[in-house]
């Protein structure tokens, strides 16, 4: 069986600008949790857009399920950095957006957008508006969003970024314990490396200018992992591991060991 | 500081009373040859018992002039930002002509219009649109222009439809911009129905607005008259802002930060 997402010898550069990514190969397999990590300028969130169809890669090919990453349309889930929610619709009417857009009829789509809510633990605040939630409780709306569609692959753009700690961990152990039901392909993009343990079987350090990838680490830790997965050594000693790593990246940001 | 509420409702009550009290002062000042050019507040409201029914008619054709363009000017802003909207390419192309527009004055416009239109409810129209328009239409253009980008990418990837984008993201934002441009605009109207009316009114069959009135009281030394005609349009300057702040809230208090609530 071919890889789900394919990066062949992928190069990435905007008009006559410098590479973002460069000579990027890479094979995901169906129900992979992938993070990419790296110094800011690594292009980890272009790389995200392009798997979105967002933006066509310059040379190189990319595939996602045998398709152009545009024909994949379908299968796919964007969740943003920030929540971006239509602040004048309610939490309900948020999550049935992009089924709207997709033709779904009324009463598919309100089906549909409840159960994705029930999921993310939100059934409670249907009716309400993006601004009467916090901020956690708006990236599950986002969350909502996305898993209403169903996909197969997950694009996650640092979603998790501008949480407090304790809101990160629990929505990370959230996003495995909906995994394990619905067993997406995940795209996670972050600047926090124990969060990039603790979610992925895999995960790839980029380098910057141009951006390209410098080293791929496995994680073995077995799922399901839940809070006392950070507790054991292993999961410590990876994330050391992790940072060092990235540490040592020519001209790297700082970057958090912790999130 | 907290003011006690009750306090609060009285404070604005209290500056009138305080503002009459002066009013009355000033006149009892003035050497009493000269005090026919402050006419005391209580002369004004006989004047509106005078005038009463002149004043309402003209009050109401004035109304209706700045409700003609004042709504006629929403309804082409809107259609004039949409276009705007589309790309920097339109908006480099346009804006320096709404900026001609906008410069030139309504009273260098006024002769021309009435040789156009004639005098009356067509020229006042015109020109309370032509002063309406210009707020509207900047405001609503930066409006459609604001969206965030991340949504613009989400309708993208969702294979929304150029009109799906229009109508269900970039209208929709474009609300908060809308309504400053409607207040400012709320408050032209009346002015610029008046200002109309001033160059452009008709006297004839009874069709003349407060503007008109202004120019017969003056030549007949009505002052106290002439107070009460200021009075009324301020009356409707009031009516214009009152109504768009009251559709804002309509529109956006569920939503809008600028009606968020501690409480909620």
């Amino acid at each position: 069986m071919p890889p789900f997402v394919e990066f062949h010898q992928v190069t990435k550069r905007y008009g006559e600008g410098p590479a973002i990514l460069a000579d990027v190969s890479l094979q995901v397999e169906r129900g992979e949790f992938v993070s990419f990590i790296g110094p800011s300028g690594c292009g980890k969130s272009t790389l995200l857009k392009l798997v979105a169809g967002l933006s066509p890669v310059t040379t190189g090919t990319l595939t996602v399920d045998g398709l152009s990453p545009h024909s994949a349309a379908e299968e796919l889930a964007f969740v943003f950095q920030e929540p971006t929610l239509l602040p004048w619709l309610t939490v309900e009417r948020n999550v049935e957006v992009p089924l709207r857009l997709r033709g779904e009829p009324p009463e598919r789509r309100r089906e549909r957008a409840r159960k994705a809510l029930a999921l993310v633990g939100l059934s409670e605040r249907a009716e309400y508006y993006p601004r009467q939630l916090s901020g956690g409780q708006r990236m599950r709306v986002s969350i909502a969003r996305a898993l209403s569609l169903t996909p197969k692959l997950l694009l996650l753009d640092e979603p998790f970024g501008a949480l407090d700690e304790m809101t990160r961990d629990r929505l990370n152990e959230e996003l495995l314990a909906i995994r394990a039901e619905q067993g997406w392909t995940a795209f996670f993009v972050t600047h926090a490396v124990a969060e990039a343990v603790f979610l992925s079987h895999r995960i790839i350090l980029l380098a910057a200018n141009p951006g390209r990838i410098h080293r791929e680490i496995r994680v073995d830790l077995p799922y399901p992992r839940t809070a006392e997965t950070r507790q054991t050594p292993a999961f410590q000693a990876l994330v050391a591991a992790v940072s060092r790593e990235l540490r040592a990246l020519p001209n790297a940001a700082p970057a958090t060991a912790t999130p | 500081m907290n003011a006690h509420p009750l306090l609060r409702r009285l404070l604005p009550a209290l500056t009138g009373a305080l503002f009459i009290a002066l009013w009355y002062l000033a006149h009892a000042l003035l050497a009493s040859e000269r005090r026919f050019l402050l006419p005391p507040p209580h002369s004004v409201l006989f004047a509106f018992r005078d005038h009463g029914p002149v004043l309402w008619s003209a009050a109401m054709n004035t109304l209706q002039g700045a409700l003609l363009g004042f709504g006629t000017a929403v309804i082409g802003s809107s259609l004039a930002a949409l276009v705007l909207s589309l790309t920097p390419l339109v908006r480099a192309s346009l804006y320096p002509y709404l900026m001609i527009l906008q410069l030139t004055p309504i009273i260098v416009i006024a002769p021309i219009l009435i040789l156009w239109a004639g005098a009356g409810i067509v020229s006042v129209t015109i020109i309370t649109f032509l002063i309406c328009f210009f707020p509207l239409v900047v405001n609503t253009t930066q409006g459609l222009i604001s969206t965030d980008r991340n949504l613009v990418d989400l309708f993208r990837m969702c294979r929304a439809s150029r009109w799906q984008e229009i109508w269900l993201l970039r209208a929709p934002g474009a609300l908060p911009y809308f309504f400053t441009g409607l207040r400012i605009a709320a408050t032209l109207a009346p002015i610029g129905a008046i200002v109309g009316d001033f160059y452009a009114g008709n006297s004839a069959g009874g069709q003349g607005g407060l503007g008109f009135l202004t120019i017969i009281y003056s030549s007949q030394f009505k002052i106290a008259a002439l107070f009460a005609t200021a009075v009324s349009s301020c009356a409707l300057g009031f009516l214009f802002a009152g109504g768009v702040v009251a559709l804002s809230w309509l529109c956006l208090h569920r939503w809008h930060d600028s009606y968020s609530r501690s409480d909620v």
